[in-house]
């Protein structure tokens, strides 16, 4: 038997493009060690951050990698987009078929999977326990263990860069074409194991924050009294644990498939390829209201915060989540309506489709209706708003188009479709999370950022977007495929051009997106927020500290209003001063949660390259890990009063001092 | 924070309250997701069992005797399971211990059961690579057997833990969440033994 299994100094690619790539990655890394080390820094980044489970460090961490995973899967646009620029005409252009086809399933999965879903978990680890008045999520050590399975699987993805390839089958990776006979090689096990590996921490996430919001709000607050961002997170969650699963077991089959000879969706002996198609939409469309559905309460807080009103419609926003997760369900096949199911099980789907854009109309209005009469002020996060409600609903209204299943039949796997899930998703949920960075960045690091650049970024992205993606509809009509290397038709080639300079707008956008962060971070001292309530907020994440006490709620506040801090504030028992505290009960940071991300990369790695020991012993190794964790002793302790009390104080005093 | 890990010990579980009724819904919640999967491969069964490629059929090779026989180890075990619950409830530790023993016992002869018809069939040239059928059918049969596996495994964990250390309100709530897991496999395979197993050799 081989100890390496497939693994050989083969498996290292040859394209120029790849080694300058990986050349760069170790120079950065390199240095980032020397750099770690010189600074004597990595004890403290062990203790404080990678090990921590205060949900707001795990927050700041998903964020990170989401923003890394950013750069990573916008390098893959940039690279499509010049390719495509250049190979008009019958030229072939710089990116051979093989490593092009890897680069648009990578830059799929990316951006889903390792971009969006961590911006998204990251934003909501660290505000949904705020608002609900909680110390922690309910289970914090699960939350750690989540998010380094998130890391692992985006390891994963990263190793596939220098070690084998990755998948090029598309983001979806059907079958047959992602079975064995037509993808032999790591590509699609890369794939699997990365999406597995994270998506399991993903349900793990979900589950979590369910019981956080269901046992552990502050007392006055009932179900119906959550914050808009806190339910929009609630109903994705209750997405996660319902749609996640079923990506499991499309990814369970398609691995028995390929691992042990099954015959789920082979052409032979009876396998049914579109039985995995039907499941892999089933997560999928779910999915995207994963995506979208926290950046609908992102956009309901700030418009709220910076119209200096209470929410319009808190109710109907929180019926129509709720109405958009259970059409989210029904709604799956409209992905391959060209599947050939009958056309009245074509029409339903197509119907329940339109449906959706009822549910998603009345937030729009009630957004409308939240500013008219406002004082607004047109803060960096509003101008996200504002750009998010006229891209989406271009998007939304192109997605009622594709709806109808004639039309489908034309525009489908073409140009036109890319430009509408671009279109919302880009337009719904990056911008939703881009408006809620900038609008909780100061709470949560304790410093603001410079608004001018965040603007120059905002109609950088904007522009840039509609650049971009507005040309791809223009495609769609003009009967341009998805997934083409090279083309070779005159009446293209203007619009090519146009969508390339697009996305280098949209790259002049995340290079002043990175400035401002350099800059926030070396002028941070000048910038600080010492009130912790920078926007007259209405949540109770804004009476706390910035960056919040790591206990969060000295006292746990006693909620008796909608927009509980807007009505502390003004009662007067907003900043009270106590005379005395209790002690706090806190759990203890663990090293159980990377140690198992690192075992379950080893592990996923393993299987990749068929290195059965290791895969093995890996295994073993996280059954023991886990229940070794749930023995361990020592996983909590008590904040003293006097400490509670000195840190309440200073804030307390930097209030007063404004 | 680290610097303020100073002052704990062991006893904190019993004060912090809230967490035993968290851990439950939270394994509750699992459960729910536990479901969609098995869910998922039910659904593929029903879309697959009648792709036999020109191959068996349910009819040919299911068994229902020996899998009668599982069936009753396995119901048996839930209600043993039931005993060890009501044994930690009066703080029992022996009655606890016999009847998690049993319970194991019984959990172990469906595992064997199972193992043995996968055995037969496969030397029988019916392997899950021989047909769509077979592969959907190894497959819910085997993930459910998976899922027995692990809570065999708990029940060991587990069983060692009460032995060494008695009944601790952290371990009757973990007994507790062992027990709806052992009770909703019971479940799943009530589903698998009338959809896969009688309607698949009626």
């Amino acid at each position: 038997m081989n100890l390496l299994g497939k693994l050989s100094w083969d498996a290292i690619p040859h394209d120029p493009i790849v080694l300058v790539t990986l050349a760069i990655v170790a120079i950065g890394g390199a240095a980032l060690f020397v750099f770690m080390t010189l600074a004597k820094k990595w004890g403290w980044l062990w203790r404080e951050w990678l090990t921590s489970v205060d949900h707001k460090r795990l927050g700041i961490m998903y964020i990170i990698l989401a923003l890394v995973m950013l750069v990573r899967g916008f390098a893959d646009a940039i690279m499509m987009r010049t390719q495509l620029a250049v190979a008009t005409n019958g030229s072939e252009g710089y990116l051979p078929p093989d490593h092009y086809d890897q680069i648009f399933t990578a830059h799929g999965v990316i951006m889903i999977i390792f971009m969006a879903m961590p911006f998204m978990i990251g934003l909501m680890n660290i505000i949904v326990p705020l608002q609900i008045g909680a110390r922690d999520v309910a289970f914090p050590f699960l939350n750690n263990l989540s998010f380094w399975l998130a890391v692992s699987g985006a390891l994963l993805v990263n190793i596939s860069l220098g070690l084998g390839e990755f998948a090029m089958t598309g983001w979806v990776a059907y079958p047959p074409l992602s079975g064995l006979e037509f993808s032999p090689g790591t590509g699609v096990d890369y794939y699997i194991w990365a999406l597995q590996i994270s998506g399991i921490g993903t349900t793990l996430t979900g589950v979590n924050f369910l019981v956080t919001v269901l046992k552990m709000r502050a007392p006055g607050m009932k179900l119906m009294d959550m914050p808009i961002f806190t339910w929009t997170c609630t109903w994705a969650n209750v997405l996660i644990v319902a749609s996640f699963p079923i990506l499991t077991a499309a990814l369970a089959m398609l691995t028995l498939d390929r691992y042990l000879d099954f015959h789920f969706f082979t052409n032979d002996l009876g396998g049914n390829s579109m039985m995995y198609i039907n499941l892999f939409w089933a997560w999928g469309h779910p999915e995207v209201y994963i995506l979208v559905l926290p950046a609908f309460g992102m956009f309901s807080e700030i418009v709220s915060t910076f119209s200096g009103k209470r929410l319009f419609g808190h109710k109907s926003m929180i019926y129509a989540s709720g109405a958009i997760s259970i059409l989210g369900f029904i709604v799956w096949l409209h992905h391959f309506f060209t599947m050939g199911a009958s056309a009245n099980v074509n029409a339903f789907f197509g119907i329940m489709t339109m449906i959706i854009a009822i549910p998603t109309g009345v937030k729009l209005f009630n957004w409308l209706f939240t500013m008219y009469k406002g004082r607004i002020r047109m803060t960096v996060p509003m101008y996200w708003v504002m750009g998010f409600m006229i891209t989406f609903s271009i998007g939304g209204m192109t997605g009622v188009l594709l709806a109808i299943p004639g039309a489908d039949y034309v525009l489908h796997n073409s140009l036109f479709l890319i430009a509408h899930f671009h279109n919302t998703i880009i337009g719904g949920a990056v911008f939703g999370y881009l408006a809620g960075f900038a609008f909780w960045f100061p709470k949560a690091m304790g410093f603001h950022l410079d608004p001018k650049l965040g603007k120059v970024s905002f109609w950088c992205w904007f522009i840039g977007f509609f650049l971009a993606f507005m040309p791809l509809y223009v495609l769609g009509f003009l009967g341009m495929t998805r997934r083409l290397n090279h083309t070779d038709n005159a009446d293209w080639n203007i619009w090519l051009y146009i969508a390339a300079v697009g996305a280098f707008v949209i790259a002049i956008g995340i290079g002043a997106f990175v400035l401002q962060l350099f800059l926030g971070f070396k002028n941070k001292d000048k910038n600080l927020d010492k009130t912790g309530d920078p926007w007259n907020g209405h949540t109770l994440e804004w009476s706390l500290a910035s960056p919040p006490q790591f206990y969060n709620f000295a006292k746990i506040p006693h909620v008796e209003d909608l927009d509980a801090f807007t009505d502390m504030k003004e009662k007067g028992t907003a900043y009270t001063r106590h005379a005395s505290y209790e002690p706090i009960h806190m759990p203890s940071n663990t090293n159980a949660g990377p140690i198992m991300g690192l075992l379950a990369t080893a592990m996923g790695f393993a299987l990749i390259w068929h290195i059965w020991w290791l895969a093995g012993a890996s295994f073993i190794g996280l059954i023991v890990a886990f229940i070794c964790r749930a023995y361990a002793s020592n996983t909590d302790y008590y904040v003293q009063p006097d400490e509670v009390a000195r840190i309440e104080n200073e804030h307390l005093d930097n209030v007063a001092k404004g | 924070m680290s610097t303020h890990a100073a002052a704990h010990h062991d006893a904190h579980h019993e004060e912090h309250h809230d967490t035993g009724r968290n851990t439950t819904l939270g394994f509750w919640i699992y459960l729910m997701t536990d479901c969609i999967l098995f869910a998922s491969f039910f659904a593929t069964y029903a879309v697959l069992f009648m792709n036999t490629a020109g191959g068996v059929s349910g009819k040919d090779i299911f068994d229902l005797n020996l899998i009668a026989g599982g069936t009753a180890a396995l119901l048996l075990s839930s209600i043993t399971f039931g005993f060890a619950m009501i044994s930690a409830y009066k703080n029992n530790k022996g009655g606890t211990l016999f009847w998690l023993f049993v319970t194991f016992l019984f959990g172990l002869a469906f595992i064997g059961i199972e193992l043995y018809e996968f055995n037969h069939l496969i030397h029988a040239g019916n392997g899950p690579s021989s047909s769509a059928f077979l592969t959907a059918f190894f497959s819910l049969v085997g993930l459910h057997g998976l899922h027995v596996t692990a809570g065999l495994l708990w029940i060991t964990v587990l069983f060692i833990d009460i032995a060494k250390r008695g009944l601790k309100d952290r371990t009757v709530t973990r007994l507790g969440c062992l027990s709806l897991f052992w009770h909703f496999l019971d479940v799943i395979w009530i589903c698998v033994f009338s959809f896969v197993y009688l309607m698949g050799a009626m």
